[in-house]
């Protein structure tokens, strides 16, 4: 058996790369993604690389524990491009690699070259099961795409996977959620990603308030997800999270625990210590300004430690490792939303879906006291 | 320019003071206009109409708020005219000017007839023993039927119809005319100018370079320019840095003889030291006795007034105290709310005149405010005999101490085109009036007088009066002692406190009522809680309404990776920051901005 909740080792190193493309764009997606850029994709890899090796030779880039590839569609590059890039990321022996797949471009070749250039986990996008909640998500894909690509990342022999489901679109019943669960499940995916639908500002799905999540409605649908995923053996990892024995993604505990990562490409943020900085965002930018040997980096923020002790304790209340009972000490209004047990906090599942308003009540613990 | 101040005091032969009275709109600004043009006072390209509303309030809403004087020459004569206001609201601005004049224009619409206001600002001339000049305006208009009128005049003001004078002050038709019947008709002032000084200050304002500007009206001996002056009520003694005459337009003059009106700058930066009402005199030979100065009218309406912005109560404070100086008929106390923190109990003359303070506060001195709802000053009789008068609900003591409540009542007289009569009785008979008399001024148009609660009159009985009579009635009214009612104090309890912002008193048949709305309101503008927050309205300790903010289920947000750490972090800490804005009441935290449109509902 794995140690769960899993132990935090600050020296873990993260490094994440973005990838802006993809096909269409989903009418809840405010990430920064372009669906008419692929001629871009050549040039864009080309930089990708260009940056790696300008952070290698600058001694800012040390070896990963854990890479992520994320978008966007990752999937959409070229698989060699993709194997290309991940080359020019030092990592550690046995460090985990993950790449963001859509279904439809999951076949055994493009498996077979990622198992080639490294990668260890997919995560795959399913999102939901029924055609009538994939068409009220605005996505464009059928569920039996994602059979065929579980199918062939079982087949694969990757060390892991995730799917990907969004729970509380409109057109979505309580009934389509369970049998989106079961069918889910079927698949026996090592990890599971269940999000609820969040309206971002200026998307298709923000514009359209018929279509609106009720909050009501997804706090039930979440108490089902926890209780059935539960049941199949899955423990949650995270407030969105739940994943098999041994089958953590450590590149996603590493962002949850406060740890070091460092992101390349366009609109990719990056941690270290208090330090945070993030690219700029469009790609044609990006391909520019690393063309021109200049820096991308679109801004910058050193928290105070007051800032980051708070960022680190309400991350932290995220997961199962809670934070100190400390900085969360027990109280009436808390009561049914915290456990306290061995000096920790921990949220209970109704906690975790008000975990903003459980964090607003964390006490920072003065300088020196654990965080973490 | 034929009005230039001579340089020394004026002989009071030549003197004529006098205020331009009339009920709301029948003319009095446009007359004004048309004398300052006759008499050269103002530059024909600087003239503009109703010149002498000269704030952007009298402007946007085309009434005049405060009385203004000015001084003109016509012919060998220096006229003193004052404008007055003739909103019901602001007949304390009109008796403060009658105070400092011998006579009074009275102004009637020729289309309309006697209204209201006309009966009592002809009434308050009559006491102050001022005489009246009738005239009937706007007889240009086709409506105009002047017989009518001057006939109404002599039946209900005792006026002889052959005296009344007929003008338009629109095409200026008649006002020469007029000011000649002001020359012969209205008596000059008299006046000792070897006397001690004394001069009345009947209005002030504060200017921000100068301090207070006062208007005086002296009454006896000289005043000088340079001279050492005794306040007599405050006690001050200052220079008078600055003496003039507003033609309109200020023009500083040495001196001011007996019966002249004029201002005074004395570098008094301390509000409370320059009230109007207060006598002014010589420090080097003082008068022995002050003039009767005003006695202040007792508000009527009272609401609480809150910075939006907490920090600013300071500036509330002094914004207030120098408004107090142009308005001496508004009173404040602190107060505070446990739901709108610090701010003023205010006291006003009326409803209009509470949204006029509330707007130039927020105007002339850069304010944002929040007002509590309306109420009036009920008198509460105690189990132990003793009476309390208490402007706001949350400091009524608890019911078993309570022996009787009672209600300020108004006297109010209502004139109706006859055809509106049934209408109007309906109508004061739902707002608990009762009638006292019904007079026909003439075959077409009815007095009616009422004994009313003034609580019933606050709320938007003159709309209501206007729009059943299609405008045609007038309401005028004046206070009328107490009466003891079936009067309850509902509370709004959130999470079962009391909430002081929304306690209100009001009669039994209204209170369920009142409860439902400000419970459903607060229903919606509190934001959902940890838990279940019931909202109730009880009477003493029972619930006449319910109504319940569902627990927040869901907060969080979903994902967090990457870019979405940073925003979860700025997002937080704006919400910790908003937290910290909050109010509590108990265990439920509460935005001040809900408090704030749950009021500002209640004013619409
Ligand atoms: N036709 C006509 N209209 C007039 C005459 N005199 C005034 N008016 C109009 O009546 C309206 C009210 O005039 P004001 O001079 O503001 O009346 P007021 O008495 O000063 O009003 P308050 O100060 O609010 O009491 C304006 O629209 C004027 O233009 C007149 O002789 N003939
Ligand atoms: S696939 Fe993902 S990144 Fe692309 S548009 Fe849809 S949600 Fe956005
Ligand atoms: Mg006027």
């Amino acid at each position: 058996m794995s140690e769960w909740p899993l132990p935090v080792d600050p020296e873990a190193l993260g490094v994440y790369v973005h990838v802006p493309f993809c096909r269409r764009r989903c009418d809840y997606c405010a990430f920064a993604t372009y669906v008419d850029r692929d001629h871009l994709m050549a040039d864009y890899v080309g930089a990708l690389r260009r940056e790696l090796a300008a952070a290698l030779d600058a001694g800012r880039l040390q070896p990963a524990r854990a890479v992520y590839v994320g978008g966007g569609t990752p999937s959409r590059l070229a698989a060699e491009e993709l194997a290309s890039v991940l080359a020019a990321i030092p990592r550690q022996p046995g460090a985990e690699v993950s790449v963001e797949c859509n279904p439809e471009d999951v076949t055994p070749a493009r498996l077979a070259v990622y198992r080639q250039a490294g990668v260890t986990r997919v995560s795959l996008g399913a999102q939901a099961v029924a055609p009538h909640v994939l068409a009220s998500l605005g996505r464009h894909h059928r569920f039996e795409e994602v059979v065929a690509a579980a199918e062939a990342l079982r087949e694969a022999g990757l060390a892991s996977w995730n799917l990907d489901l969004i729970f509380g679109a409109a057109a979505e019943t309580d009934r389509d959620w369970v049998r989106a669960l079961e069918a889910a499940l079927e698949l026996e995916p090592p990890h599971v990603s269940a999000y609820a639908l969040t309206v971002e500002p200026g998307t298709p799905l923000a514009a359209d308030p018929t279509r609106h999540p009720d909050d009501d409605v997804q706090a039930r649908r979440y108490r089902v997800a926890d209780a059935i995923l539960s049941a199949a053996g899955y423990r949650w990892e995270e407030i969105s999270n739940w994943a098999m024995p041994g089958h953590h993604c450590l590149y996603n505990n590493i962002t949850w625990w406060g740890g070091d990562y460092l992101g390349f490409g366009a609109a990719a943020h990056s941690h270290r210590g208090r330090a945070r900085w993030w690219n700029v965002r469009r790609p044609e930018r990006y391909i520019a300004l690393v063309g021109a040997g200049a820096p991308v980096v679109a801004g910058s923020e050193t928290l105070t430690e007051a800032q980051r002790a708070f960022e680190t304790l309400s991350l932290s209340l995220r997961t199962p490792r809670g934070v100190p009972a400390a900085a969360l000490p027990p109280s009436e209004e808390l009561a049914g939303l915290v456990e306290w047990a061995d000096g920790r906090a921990v949220l209970t599942v109704a906690g975790r879906l008000l975990a903003s308003d459980v964090s607003l009540r964390v006490q920072i613990p003065g300088s020196g006291a654990p965080v973490r | 320019m034929t009005s230039a101040a001579p340089p020394g005091p004026v002989a009071t032969e030549r003197i004529r003071n006098f205020s331009i009275i009339s009920h709301v709109d029948h003319g009095k600004s446009t007359l004004s206009d048309r004398i300052l043009e006759l008499t050269g006072a103002v530059d024909p390209r600087l003239m503009r109409e109703q010149f002498l509303d000269s704030m952007d309030l009298e402007r946007e809403r085309g009434i005049t708020i405060k009385a203004q004087n000015v001084r003109v020459r016509y012919r060998d004569y220096v006229l003193h005219l004052i404008d007055t206001p003739g909103h019901v609201d602001f007949g304390y601005e009109v008796s403060r000017s009658l105070a400092a004049c011998e006579g009074a224009v009275l102004l009637v619409d020729a289309s309309q007839g006697i209204q209201a206001q006309t009966l009592a600002n002809c009434y308050q001339a009559m006491e102050h023993n001022l005489e009246i000049v009738a005239v009937l305006n706007k007889i240009d208009l086709p409506a105009a039927d002047p017989e009518r009128c001057a006939a109404e005049i002599e039946q209900v003001l005792g006026i002889p119809r052959e005296e009344v004078l007929r003008i338009s002050a629109k095409t200026g038709e008649g006002v020469e005319a007029l000011l000649d019947a002001v020359v012969a008709r209205i008596p000059p002032p008299v006046g000792d100018p070897e006397a001690a000084l004394r001069a009345l200050i009947f209005d002030s304002a504060y200017d921000q370079y100068r301090g207070v500007v006062s208007s005086v009206r002296v009454v006896d001996g000289t005043i000088r320019a340079g001279e050492r002056l005794l306040f007599m009520q405050a006690g001050g003694v200052y220079e008078a840095e600055e003496l003039g005459v507003r033609t309109p337009e200020a023009r500083p003059v040495e001196a001011l003889g007996p019966g002249e009106v004029g201002y005074l700058i004395a570098g008094i930066k301390d509000v409370g030291s320059a009230r109007s009402g207060e006598t002014v005199t010589s420090a080097q030979r003082p008068a022995t006795e002050a003039l009767p100065g005003y006695r202040d009218p007792k508000p009527m309406v009272f609401c609480g007034l809150y910075p939006m912005d907490g920090d600013r109560l300071p500036e509330l404070r002094d914004a207030l105290d120098r408004l107090k100086l142009n308005d001496a008929s508004f009173t404040y106390e602190p107060e505070s709310s446990h739901a709108l923190g610090f701010g003023f109990r205010c006291g006003f003359l009326g409803l209009l005149h509470m949204e006029i303070v509330r707007e130039r506060l927020e105007r002339e001195f850069d304010l944002s405010l929040v007002a509590t709802a309306p109420s009036v000053a009920y008198r509460v009789w105690l189990t132990d005999g003793t009476a309390l008068d208490i402007d706001n609900p949350t400091d009524l003591p608890d019911q078993s101490r309570i022996e009787r409540i009672e209600e300020p009542m108004l006297a109010a007289t209502i004139l109706t085109p006859a055809e509106h009569t049934g209408t109007v009785m309906e109508l004061c008979q739902r707002r608990r009036g009762e009638l006292q008399k019904m007079e026909y001024l003439s075959p077409e148009r009815v007095e009616l007088a009422y004994r009313i609660p003034l609580a019933e009159v606050v709320v938007d009985f003159f709309d209501q009066l206007k729009s059943r009579t299609k405008g045609y009635a007038s309401l005028d009214y004046e206070p009328a002692g107490y009466e003891a009612a079936n009067l309850v104090r509902v509370e709004i309890l959130i999470n079962h406190v009391p909430v002081d912002a929304f306690s209100t008193i009001v009669h039994r048949s209204q209170a369920e009522a009142y409860g439902r709305r400000m419970a459903e309101r607060l229903r919606q503008m509190i934001p959902r809680q940890l838990f279940d927050v019931p909202i109730q309205a009880a009477i003493g300790g029972r619930i006449i309404a319910r109504e319940t903010v569902k627990a927040k289920r869901k907060d969080v947000l979903a994902k967090c990776y990457g870019g979405d750490v940073t925003r979860k972090r700025k997002l937080l800490e704006r919400q910790k920051e908003g937290k910290k804005r909050m109010k509590s009441i108990g265990r439920v935290e509460v935005p001040q901005e809900a408090f704030i449109s749950a009021l500002r509902m209640d004013e619409g």
